[in-house]
C-alpha cells in the first residue's frame, strides 16, 4: 500500500518538476516548485520523517519560495522564450546531456550495494524530539557553525540588495 | 507502509537530472535558481530515504542543515541578482556574459 | 755546465719590517684613492711612501751585507693556505738577488716619483696616476720579495693589471685605451704558460716530496735536482713563456711598442726599470730549476739573442723618440734572456741593474724633450735641441753613452760581461749575434741622440718658440741617474781588474757560477777592445750620416725601400697576428654573438614565451563568460567520475 501511494507521488512529482522547467512563465515556474515541495513533504511522511516534513512546508515552501516570488514580481520579469531558431539544437543537446546523466546515475544506483529490508523504525523516529537530540549533541559543531552562516547571509543580503547611496553634498 | 528505498533513490536520481537540465537550459537566471532548489531537493530526498532504511536520525540532521543553507543561499543569490539587476536591467544569463575573456 | 751552490746551510736573519717595504706604497695608494680631489697631499704622499720603502730595504740590505756568504733576511706573516702535505705562507725574503732587485725597484722607482710630479702636474687626473703608480710599486715589491712562487705570482699578476692602467691612463683616446687592452692580453697568454709551468712543477715535485710540499724557493731548490730532465724542460719552457710575456721577448713583444701610449714616466719605470724585468728575475729566481735542462738554457739563450737582434733592426728606422727606446728595450731584455740562457745569471741581473739605470735615465730624458716641445715625439721635427735644452742634452748624452757600451761606464761593463761569457761559455754563434746587436745599438742610439739634440730645429714657430728646459724636480732624476749610468757599473768589474766582480761574487750563493771554458783564443780584453771599436764604428757612422751628410739616410732608405719598409713596419708583426689571431678570434665571437645567441637563444626562449602566448590564446576561448557553458563542462566532469565508478 505504501509503496502504490509512493508511486502516484512520484509520478506527480516528476511532472510538477518538468513543469518548475519547461514553463516559459517564471510565476508559474514557481508555483510548480511549490507543488514540488509539497508533494516532497508528503513523501516524507511516508518515510516517517515528520520533522522533516514540517520543516519543508514551513522553510522551503513558505519562506524560501516566498522570496523567489517577492523577487519575481519586483523585477517584472518578461516570459522566457526557450525556443528561437539555432537554440532549438542547442537545448535538443542539452535535455540528452540531462539524460545520460540520468542513465549514468541510474546504472550507479543499481550497480550498487543492496540496501536490505528496512524493518521498523525505532520509536520516536523522525519526532522533533530525535532529531533535536542528535542535533544538539552530535552535530552541534555544524549547527553554530550554520547560525554564523545565516547571520553572514542576513549581513550579505542586506548590503547587496539595499539602494545605492548617492554622495550627499554638505 | 514501508517504501522501497530503491525506488525513493531512483525519483531522486530523476528529480535531479530535471534539476540540471534546469540549469543548463533555461536563459532566466531565477529559474536557473528554481533548479539549482530543485536539485537540493532531490538531494534531501536521497538523505531521508537512506536515513529510513538505516533507522538513524543522523540523515534527517543533514536535511536539516542543507535547507538552512538553501535558505541562505536563496537569500544571497536572489540579493545579487537585484543588484546585477539594477546596473543591466536583464536577468538573461547570455547577456551576463561579463567575465568574458 | 752550471756549479751547484749550496744553500741549504744558509743563515736566516729574521727580519719584523720588511713587510714594512710593500706596505708604504700600499697606503700611499689608498691615500691617493680617497685624496682624488688634493693633489697637493698626493704630490707628497706618494712619492713619500717610496722613499720610507727605500729607506727601509736600504736598511735591510746592509743588515745584510753585514752578514756572513749566503745568508738571507726572511719574514713570514701568517700561513696563507694549507691543504694536506701543501702549504704557502704570505712570507718574505731579502737574500743577495732580492736585495739588489729591492734596490733599483724602490731606488729608481723614487726618483721617477720624483720626477711625475713634474711631469704630470698640469694633468687633471694626477691623484690617480700617484695611485696606480704606487700599487704598481706594491706589486712589483710583493713580486721581488716573495719568499715563494704564489707571492711572486700574486705580484706578477699586480704588475701585469697595473700596467694596463698605466698604458691606458689616458683612456679618453682609443689608441691608448687599445694600447692597455693588447699588454694584458699578450701579457695574459704569457701568464698561461707561467701558471702551466709552476702547476706542472707543482705535481712534479709531489712525487718526491717528503711529507711537505710547497712552493718556497728553499723547497724548490733542494728538491728541483729530483725533477726528470724531461719534466724539468717542460717546466723551464713554460716558465720562458710566461717571461717572454713579462719581458717582453719574441714572440709575445708586441705590447711594449705600443705601451710607448703611456706618460713617459710610465715608459720609463714599467717598460725600462721594472716589470719587465720579472721575467729576467723569475728565470734567475729559479735558475736551479733552469739548469735541470740543458735544451731549455739553449732554447733561452737563443731565444735572447734573436730577439735583441730582431728589436735593434726595427730601432735603426723608427722615428718616435719613445719608439726607438722601447725596442732597444726589447733588444737589451734580449741581452739579459741571452745571458740567462747561457747560465750566467749573475751578469743578467747586473745587466738589469745598468739598464734600469740607463734606460730610465734615456726615457726620463725622452720625457723631458717631449715636455719641452709641447708633446711633439717625432724626431723628424726636433733637432738642435742641445742648446735650448742643456742639462737634458748632457745626461741623455751619458746615457747614450752608457748604452753603446763606452769603456767605464755602467753599460760597458754588463754588455761586455754578457759577450765573454757568450764566447768563453761556447757559443761563439751567439756571441757573434749579440757583438752585431751590440754595434746596431750604439748605431741607433746615437742616431737618435743626433737627430733629437744637433743641427737646426725643424719644428713649428710655435714649438720653437716654446721650446724651454725642464724644471728642477724634472732634471734633478736625470742627474743622479746620470751619475748612477757613470758608476754603476763599477760593482761588476772583471774578476783580475782591481777589486773584481764584487757584484757577482755577492749573488753567487743565489745564482751559482757560470761555467767558463777557458780554452779560446781571445780573452775577456781582447773582447772588449772588439766591442768597443764595433761602438765607435756605429757611433761615427750614425754621425756620418745623420750630422754632416743628412740627405744620405733618405737616399739610402729609397735605394733598399724593400728593406726598409720591412723595418719601419716592424716585420709586419702586428699585422701577421692580427689576421692569425684576432681576425678568427672576432669572426668566431660574431658568429657566437649573432647565430648562437641572438637567433638561437633568444629565439628559443622568445619562442616559449610565444608558444605560451599561443596556448593560452587557445583556451582563452574556453572562458566564454556563460555560467550554463561552466556548469555544462561540470557536468561533463561529473558524468566522466560516475562513469568510471559505473565501468569499475
Amino acid at each position: 500500500m505504501g509503496a502504490a501511494l509512493f508511486l502516484v507521488l512520484a509520478v506527480l512529482t516528476v511532472a510538477a518538476a518538468l513543469g518548475v522547467v519547461l514553463h516559459p512563465n517564471p510565476v508559474k515556474s514557481a508555483l510548480f516548485l511549490v507543488v514540488t515541495l509539497f508533494l516532497l513533504a508528503v513523501v516524507f511522511v511516508l518515510l516517517e520523517a515528520h520533522m522533516i516534513a514540517a520543516l519543508q512546508i514551513i522553510v522551503y515552501a513558505g519562506a524560501i519560495m516566498v522570496l523567489f516570488l517577492f523577487v519575481i514580481m519586483l523585477l517584472n520579469l518578461q516570459i522566457d522564450d526557450p525556443e528561437r531558431g539555432r537554440r532549438r539544437l542547442v537545448l535538443r543537446g542539452l535535455a540528452w546531456a540531462g539524460g545520460i546523466l540520468l542513465a549514468v546515475e541510474l546504472a550507479v544506483l543499481t550497480r550498487g550495494a543492496p540496501v536490505g529490508d528496512v524493518g521498523t523504525a525505532p520509536a520516536g523516529y523522525g519526532g522533533a524530539e530525535a532529531v533535536a537530540k542528535s542535533l544538539f549533541t552530535d552535530f552541534l559543531l555544524p549547527f553554530e557553525l550554520t547560525s554564523i552562516l545565516l547571520l553572514v547571509a542576513v549581513v550579505g543580503a542586506v548590503v547587496l540588495a539595499q539602494k545605492q547611496r548617492r554622495p550627499t553634498i554638505s | 507502509m514501508i517504501v522501497p528505498t530503491e525506488w525513493v533513490l531512483m525519483l531522486s536520481a530523476v528529480l535531479f537530472a530535471i534539476g540540471v537540465v534546469g540549469v543548463l537550459v533555461r536563459r532566466n537566471v531565477i529559474v536557473i535558481f528554481m533548479a539549482i532548489e530543485l536539485m537540493l531537493n532531490a538531494v534531501n530526498l536521497s538523505f531521508v530515504a537512506l536515513a529510513r532504511a538505516k533507522g538513524a536520525v543522523d540523515g534527517q540532521v543533514v536535511v536539516f542543515f542543507v535547507m538552512t543553507v538553501a535558505a541562505a543561499e536563496a537569500a544571497v543569490g536572489l540579493a545579487i541578482i537585484i543588484a546585477s539587476f539594477r546596473n543591466r536591467t536583464t536577468v538573461n544569463a547570455d547577456e551576463l556574459a561579463l567575465l568574458r575573456g | 755546465m752550471h756549479e751547484t751552490h749550496a744553500a741549504a746551510e744558509a743563515v736566516i736573519l729574521h727580519s719584523q719590517v720588511l713587510w714594512l717595504i710593500p706596505l708604504f706604497p700600499l697606503l700611499g695608494f689608498l691615500i691617493a684613492v680617497c685624496a682624488e680631489g688634493k693633489p697637493g697631499l698626493v704630490r707628497i704622499t706618494s712619492p713619500l711612501a717610496v722613499f720610507a720603502s727605500f729607506v727601509v730595504a736600504a736598511s735591510s740590505v746592509t743588515t745584510l751585507l753585514g752578514a756572513p756568504e749566503g745568508a738571507r733576511l726572511a719574514q713570514t706573516l701568517y700561513t696563507w693556505m694549507a691543504a694536506g702535505p701543501f702549504s704557502a705562507d704570505i712570507a718574505f725574503r731579502i737574500d743577495a738577488l732580492s736585495a739588489v732587485m729591492v734596490l733599483i725597484v724602490t731606488g729608481i722607482g723614487f726618483l721617477i716619483h720624483v720626477y711625475s710630479v713634474g711631469y704630470m702636474s698640469h694633468d687633471e687626473s694626477f691623484s690617480r696616476f700617484f695611485a696606480y703608480l704606487n700599487l704598481f710599486m706594491f706589486a712589483m715589491l710583493l713580486l721581488v720579495l716573495g719568499d715563494n712562487m704564489l707571492v711572486l705570482f700574486v705580484g706578477w699578476e699586480g704588475v701585469g693589471l697595473c700596467s694596463y692602467l698605466l698604458i691606458g691612463f689616458w683612456y679618453a683616446e682609443d689608441a691608448n685605451a687599445a694600447a692597455g687592452k693588447k699588454a694584458f692580453i699578450v701579457n695574459r697568454v704569457g701568464d698561461m704558460g707561467f701558471v702551466l709551468g709552476l702547476f706542472l712543477l707543482t705535481w712534479s715535485l709531489a712525487g718526491h716530496a717528503d711529507g711537505k710540499l710547497s712552493l718556497d724557493f728553499t723547497h724548490i731548490e733542494a728538491h728541483a735536482k729530483h725533477l726528470a730532465p724531461a719534466t724539468a724542460t717542460i717546466v723551464a719552457l713554460l716558465l720562458l713563456v710566461g717571461a717572454a710575456g713579462k719581458s717582453a721577448q719574441l714572440p709575445l713583444y708586441v705590447w711594449l711598442p705600443d705601451a710607448m701610449a703611456g706618460p713617459t714616466p710610465v715608459s720609463a719605470l714599467i717598460h725600462a726599470a721594472t716589470m719587465v724585468t720579472a721575467g729576467i728575475y723569475m728565470i734567475a729566481r729559479l735558475n736551479v730549476v733552469f739548469s735541470m735542462s740543458p735544451t731549455a738554457m739553449q732554447v733561452v739563450a737563443v731565444l735572447g739573442a734573436c730577439t735583441a737582434l730582431f728589436a735593434a733592426t726595427i730601432a735603426i728606422v723608427q722615428t718616435d723618440i719613445k719608439k726607438v727606446l722601447a725596442y732597444s728595450t726589447v733588444s737589451q731584455l734580449g741581452f739579459m734572456v741571452l745571458a740567462l740562457g747561457i747560465g750566467a745569471y749573475a751578469t743578467a741581473i747586473f745587466h738589469v741593474m745598468t739598464h734600469a739605470f740607463f734606460k730610465a735615465l734615456l726615457f726620463l730624458g725622452a720625457g723631458s724633450v717631449i715636455h719641452g716641445m709641447s708633446g711633439e715625439q717625432d724626431v723628424q721635427k726636433m733637432g738642435g735641441l742641445r742648446t735650448k735644452m742643456p742639462i737634458t742634452f748632457w745626461t741623455f748624452l751619458i746615457g747614450t753613452l752608457a748604452i753603446a757600451g763606452a769603456p767605464g761606464l755602467a753599460g760597458f761593463f754588463s754588455k761586455d760581461e754578457i759577450l765573454w761569457h757568450a764566447w768563453a761559455g761556447g757559443h761563439p754563434w751567439l756571441w757573434l749575434v749579440a757583438t752585431i746587436t751590440a754595434t746596431l745599438t750604439a748605431f741607433y742610439m746615437f742616431r737618435l741622440l743626433f737627430l733629437t739634440f744637433f743641427g737646426e730645429l725643424r719644428a713649428d714657430h710655435d714649438v720653437a718658440h716654446h721650446v724651454h728646459e725642464s724644471p728642477l724636480v724634472m732634471t734633478l732624476p736625470l742627474m743622479i741617474l746620470a751619475v748612477l749610468s757613470v758608476v754603476g757599473g763599477w760593482v761588476g768589474i772583471p774578476d783580475h781588474w782591481l777589486w773584481g766582480n764584487r757584484f757577482g761574487h755577492f749573488l753567487a750563493p743565489v745564482t751559482g757560477h757560470p761555467h767558463v771554458d777557458h780554452g779560446g783564443m781571445l780573452g775577456e780584453e781582447a773582447l772588449m777592445v772588439i766591442a768597443t771599436v764595433l761602438a765607435i764604428a756605429g757611433a761615427a757612422l750614425a754621425y756620418t750620416l745623420y750630422v754632416r751628410l743628412p740627405g744620405i739616410p733618405m737616399v739610402m732608405a729609397w735605394r733598399l725601400r724593400r728593406a726598409y719598409e720591412l723595418l719601419l713596419n716592424k716585420y709586419w708583426v702586428d699585422e701577421l697576428y692580427d689576421a692569425i689571431v684576432v681576425q678568427p678570434y672576432v669572426r668566431i665571437s660574431t658568429f657566437l654573438w649573432k647565430v648562437v645567441d641572438q637567433e638561437l637563444i633568444d629565439g628559443f626562449v622568445n619562442g616559449l614565451a610565444g608558444a605560451v602566448g599561443a596556448n593560452g590564446n587557445l583556451w582563452r576561448h574556453a572562458q566564454t563568460g556563460n555560467v550554463q557553458h561552466y556548469a555544462l563542462a561540470f557536468l561533463g566532469g561529473v558524468v566522466a567520475v560516475l562513469a568510471y565508478y559505473v565501468i569499475r
